[in-house]
């Protein structure tokens, strides 16, 4: 069976993918995943999922292209500058 | 080439990284399997020059350091089997292909250590002409392959050190250490020359071509001239080839022309240790297979 090992870092940080091993069960997994991803106590700790286990999702349709749902569908410029003028507040950099 | 292979090759020239499920060209999952596997072989064979000095390491601790060394490099085929099995060839046919000589492994792995000097020249410096090599290899377009090199990468730099620890030992010693280490030097300066391969273009490098490696050969071989050759001298080491110089004005490095026929030959099973190598490998193979059988029987 593969198994998938994810490792931490330090306390705090996220998971991240380090590889993969092959054990015929979790005992063996876990020796395995000590001597091969553990040698140097280089992770405070190891995460091991079969392979199997794991379902991925890689697309993300966007037909509609829905900007205002993100900060890059907004332009604020313009509306922000017309309100400086209007209140007498625009910065002298601005007013040219 | 069509036009899928097409966009494909001008995907990973650009950058673009590939993960196992992704549609690869032929081409470029057999290049790959050929170059990964082929590093999962140097770790597994380089284990054999290390370990013979295990019993004969001169202090407890070279040996617990040699120890370590060893276990890191089988540690590392490990990791490169399981990405070469990813890609559809199975462990066991890598092994195969490796004991009966069809498949290679890096020329410096064919030749035999003959005193504790060699221990220290291989760790120091065939360690570092592979992290040169691994360090390019991080941007490998095939990225469960770069992600595992980060580890490996780590791994290597106590190697380095630790080689460098025991040539400094040496040349700190007496005169017949200092000796050893020069004479060890003057044989593994031509292996060392080799290790990075031919001076082929990189854009006629098929390896290079589909961002497999990063650089190209004589690229990484002057990247090691560079780190290397002052730390050499310095320790009042004689490098064996008196046209070794840095063109000052190109920034190159300039050395005699190393047999390119005679890698040829090395990393084709001709080497001096070679088949004595390959013997060790098949037995060994043999001698623990009822560990295997043993293991998956309980687990079943």
């Amino acid at each position: 069976m593969i198994y998938e090992v994810f490792r931490q870092e330090r306390k705090g940080q996220p998971f991240q993918h380090a590889g993969s091993l092959t054990a015929p069960n979790e005992r063996f997994a876990e020796i395995y995943a000590r001597e091969q991803y553990g040698r140097r106590q280089e992770s405070v700790a190891l995460w091991l999922v079969p392979r199997e286990a794991v379902s991925e999702i890689d697309d993300f349709p966007d037909e509609f292209d829905l900007k205002y749902r993100r900060v890059d569908g907004y332009s604020i410029k313009t509306r922000l500058r017309e309100a400086r003028e209007r209140a007498g507040t625009l910065a002298s950099d601005e007013s040219a | 080439m069509d036009t899928r292979t097409q966009e494909f090759l001008e995907y990973v020239q650009s950058g673009g990284q590939v993960e196992t499920g992704d549609w690869m060209p032929d081409e470029y999952r057999s290049k790959l399997v050929k170059f990964i596997e082929m590093h999962g072989n140097s770790e597994l064979m380089g284990v054999l020059p290390e370990r013979d000095w295990i019993l004969r390491a001169p202090t407890l601790q070279r040996k617990l350091a040699l120890t370590a060394k060893i276990q890191d490099e089988v540690g590392h085929a490990q990791l490169i089997y399981r990405v070469v099995e990813d890609l559809g060839k199975p462990r066991t046919a890598c092994l195969d292909d490796l004991v009966s000589g069809k498949a290679k492994f890096h020329n410096v792995f064919h030749y035999p250590t003959r005193t504790w000097g060699d221990v220290g020249v291989i760790a120091w410096l065939v360690d570092a002409a592979a992290i040169v090599s691994q360090k390019a290899l991080l941007k490998c377009s095939y990225a469960p392959y770069a992600r595992i090199m980060k580890k490996i990468c780590w791994e290597e730099s106590f190697h380095i050190l630790h080689g460098r620890d025991v040539i400094l030992a040496m040349v700190t010693g007496t005169q017949e250490q200092f000796e050893l280490v020069q004479e060890a030097l003057d044989r593994w300066w031509e292996p060392l020359m080799h290790f990075h391969g031919n001076p082929i273009p990189a854009d006629e490098d098929p390896m290079f071509v589909w961002r497999i490696k990063s650089q190209g050969n004589e690229e990484a071989r002057q990247q090691f001239l560079d780190g290397y050759v002052p730390q050499i001298r310095e320790l009042g080491l004689e490098i064996p080839d008196p046209a070794l110089r840095k063109d000052e004005e190109t920034a190159r490095w300039l050395f005699t022309e190393p047999d390119w026929e005679k890698l040829r030959a090395v990393v084709t099973g001709n080497g001096p240790a070679s088949a004595e190598r390959l013997a060790f490998r098949r037995l060994s193979r043999e001698d623990v297979a009822w560990v295997e059988r043993v293991v998956l029987a309980e687990a079943a």
